[in-house]
């Protein structure tokens, strides 16, 4: 009788009561956005009292260490958001402005002409449901990092006669992206952040190589788009599923935790996730041992009392997987992974898009300056930094350096620093990032976090490249099937 | 009494050979909130002294009566007497005061405040407020020229050294530099500023009177990843001839001939190296070993490491009394 009531646990993930409230809700953000023009001059922000206890310790430290005390979460507020939403839109129309020659010193006093660099940022977007409404992807997620960074920005440019704007458009996932891309390109911008899936990207990127315009992936996690769709007008500042999962299977492999079950949806992209899983395993010389996949059939993500359910129907899902020391999931269409971790048949971890999880950011990060970056954010945002937020801040960002060190806003000289051997940005990861050349992927360290902290930070030691070792993560130049064109 | 007689040898070997005078280095250790002094000739612990949330840039008044220290957690430099080792004062910083510069007369403390984009100006012996300078994004390296005229700051993401006239508090000019610009050292004779790129991995030695870069110093250790080589803090000898640069998790310290830019050595201290100070007999040079959480004693004639000493946790930045 107790067993009848499991069956049909491919079909029966019902769900769950969500009563979690958000952590730490003291409502700290005080009109944030205060004069904003003022951000752009000298980004002077009113202050929050937001963490407690932090400090710059590095990698070696923090896996250490525990770290005991994580205080502050900002929550959104709507105001917050719709005062940049409103900034963002209300940016003048005006012609780009070809570079003026500057001295290579220039003068504080601001009362040459103004340089304007505008920049797009074009975004698929549909409200989301997650397991967890804590996970639940903020409305402004990815544009609030590319405003803060437009804020970081404009402080610099203010010492070089610079400023810099973000042009905000949003298209439905399935939609069309044509016309909105060409709709910002005829406003003047010449750069194109975008947080768009594979398909749009690449019905954009041609049209942008015509144009000379420039996209910055901030979005996709697609291989596909670094390998054989691989566009010389994309440059992607978000990494890979590969990526990702490297990050994570060389930490497994640190811990000697080698045999590995895997539990995956049934959506593309979760396959695509699976997929960058086993060739991880591969690669890293982790095993794979069983696999299983779990089905969506279209149940609801959130109803009363669902917990119940999961709760007896979870150890009987991975009762029939052979021994293991890690679960891994690949769940990114939020079906069933939260459901997986304590509710295993055996005592297991479990990591992939649940448990230990690899990101290009992590919200807890302090470490190598991460503190500024964070503090900075949420003051303008009233929450906290996710990973898109930094891919797009980190596109704004290499727009600024390229703007800063080419000392004006010509497009194409801009674009060949970027280019260059000489161009590396700085982004709160403890080493300067470049792009991998061959299919301009941005080389950066994965952050491997549970949620609440920061775990450890992949690539690990040990793991050993003849030119970075941020190329054991992903696909590398020998095995790519880019050319760019 | 035997054994009495033996002690009584060792701590005169000890004595001797430890550096000739006795001075006191006191190190901010930013995770566990404390002051560690350290008696530099016995190389021995004195005293763990309980400080702010967060201690991170220190220094000291010339008469060596007065520890300032940024406890960046509480908005505050807090003062210390150093014969009570008590924390009699605090002054007004501005938010997140991370590092600061002592103006040559003594009288002015000019603090970055990271989280606001500012350079703070305060007046010590008043304890006010004297100017707010706007600068770059995550201002952090501090440094003023021997005739106190100019002020120098870094901005850690805007990537520029600011060069501020210090009667005026005005910016005169923005020079730039490579990605996360740590420190600012002038040269003992005011002629140029050193500036190190955490990130860049370089030194840009800058012409104070032309206000550009004439040299950039980078750095190389056979088996190390470049990446890992990420210059912070500079001190240069008083005589001008040698320049020390902390190459954080590089785990070493580099010793710069300054009059041909050149690296002579590298001296293994401990782990990520930031902050560095002189004893005033400039016969010793201490780093500060995060990760490893100790401090090191260099000795400045032979460039080799002496002793490390265990302080408290996440050394940050040391500074050594005048007397």
């Amino acid at each position: 009788m107790r067993d009848r009531t499991f069956l049909g646990l491919n079909t029966a993930i019902r769900s769950i009561a969500v009563r979690a409230s958000r952590h730490g809700t003291k409502a700290d953000v005080r009109s944030p956005l205060t004069g904003f023009d003022k951000i752009c001059g000298s980004a002077k922000l009113i202050t929050g009292t937001l963490t407690s206890r932090r400090s710059d310790n590095n990698r070696t430290l923090a896996q250490e260490r525990v770290i005991l005390s994580m205080t502050s979460a900002v929550p959104g507020t709507l105001a917050a958001f719709l005062c940049f939403f409103s900034l963002t839109v209300n940016v003048p129309g005006a012609q780009a402005q070809e570079a003026t020659g500057k001295p290579p010193t220039a003068t504080a006093k601001p009362e040459k002409k103004l340089t304007e660099i505008k920049i797009g940022y074009l975004r698929a977007y549909a409200p989301q449901l997650a397991l967890s409404v804590l996970d639940v992807p903020p409305r402004d997620e990815g544009v609030a990092g590319g405003n803060v960074a437009i804020a970081d920005n404009n402080t610099t440019g203010s010492f070089l006669g610079q400023k810099f704007s973000l042009d905000v458009t949003e298209v439905k996932p399935d939609a069309d992206a044509v016309p909105a891309f060409q709709d910002l390109i005829a406003k003047g911008n010449r750069y194109v952040v975008a947080d768009l899936s594979a398909r749009q990207l690449l019905s954009i990127a041609d049209l942008a190589r015509d144009d000379g315009v420039l996209i910055f992936n901030a979005g996709a996690t697609d291989d596909s788009l670094r390998e054989e769709q691989c566009r010389a007008s994309i440059y992607h500042t978000i990494p890979t599923r590969s990526m990702l999962a490297d990050g994570l299977a060389q930490y497994l492999i640190w811990k000697q935790w080698r045999r590995w079950v895997l539990i995956h949806g049934s959506h593309e992209r979760d396959q695509l996730f699976a997929e960058a899983l086993r060739r991880a395993a591969t690669r890293f010389g982790g095993e794979i041992v069983g696999e299983k996949l779990f089905e969506d059939t279209g149940t609801a993500r959130r109803t009363d009392s669902g917990v119940v359910q999961i709760q007896r129907q979870m150890p009987v899902f991975t009762q029939d997987l052979p021994e293991h020391d890690v679960l891994l999931v690949a769940d990114e269409s939020e079906v069933f992974g939260t459901y997986v971790p304590f509710r295993t048949w055996i005592p297991r971890p479990v990591a992939g898009t649940a448990g230990l999880t690899p990101s290009a950011w992590h919200p807890a990060s302090e470490q190598w300056g991460g503190t500024q970056i964070q503090n900075r954010f949420a003051k303008a945002s009233g929450r906290r930094m996710l990973s898109k937020d930094m891919a797009a801040w980190t596109a704004v960002r290499i727009l600024g350096e390229a703007a800063t060190r080419t000392q004006g806003a010509d497009p194409r000289k801009m674009a060949d620093f970027i280019r260059s051997d000489d161009f590396s940005i700085a982004a709160f990861k403890g080493q300067k990032l470049t792009f991998r050349k061959w299919n301009q992927q941005l080389r950066q360290p994965i952050f491997l976090g549970d949620g609440r902290s920061v775990v450890s930070t992949s690539p690990q030691e040990g793991f050993l490249h003849q030119l970075s070792e941020l190329d054991t993560l992903g696909v590398d130049e020998p095995e790519t099937k880019c050319v760019l064109k | 009494m035997q054994r009495r007689a033996c002690a009584l040898a060792i701590v005169a070997t000890g004595f001797m050979a430890g550096p000739a005078s006795a001075y006191m280095a006191y190190v901010s250790n930013e995770k566990d909130n404390t002051m560690t002094v350290v008696d530099t000739a016995t190389m021995q612990v004195v005293k763990t002294v309980n400080v702010g949330q967060r201690p991170r840039g220190i220094t000291i008044s010339h008469d060596g009566k007065h520890i300032y220290l940024c406890a960046s957690d509480d908005d505050s430099i807090e003062v210390i007497d150093t014969a009570s080792l008590e924390i009699v004062d605090t002054l007004p910083s501005g938010p997140d005061p991370e590092l600061f510069v002592l103006s040559p007369d003594g009288k002015t403390l000019y603090v970055a405040n990271e989280d606001d984009n500012l350079v703070t100006v305060i007046d010590i012996e008043g304890k006010k407020v004297l100017a707010e300078i706007p600068v770059g994004v995550e201002p952090e390296g501090m440094g003023v020229s021997p005739d106190g005229k100019t002020m120098v700051n870094t901005s850690e993401t805007t990537n520029m050294a600011h060069f501020i006239d210090t009667s005026t508090h005005e910016i005169t000019d923005n020079v730039l530099v490579d990605a996360r610009p740590r420190f600012v050292e002038f040269t003992p004779d005011g002629k140029q500023a050193w500036v190190s790129a955490e990130i860049g991995g370089t030194v840009s030695v800058i012409d104070n009177q032309t206000r550009e870069v004439v040299q950039k110093i980078t750095f190389e250790v056979a088996g190390l990843r470049p990446e890992s080589i990420q210059p912070v803090g500079v001190r240069i000898t008083a005589d001008g001839k040698k320049a020390y640069v902390a190459l954080g998790p590089a785990n070493r310290v580099a010793v710069v001939n300054t009059q041909t830019y050149e690296v002579e050595k590298y001296v293994l201290v401990g782990q990520r190296v930031w902050q560095l100070a002189f004893t005033p007999d400039q016969k010793t040079i201490i780093s500060t070993n995060g990760v490893s959480n100790d401090i090191t004693f260099i000795d400045v004639a032979t460039d080799e490491p002496v002793q490390s000493v265990t302080v408290g946790a996440l050394p940050w930045g040391v500074v050594v009394s005048p007397k």
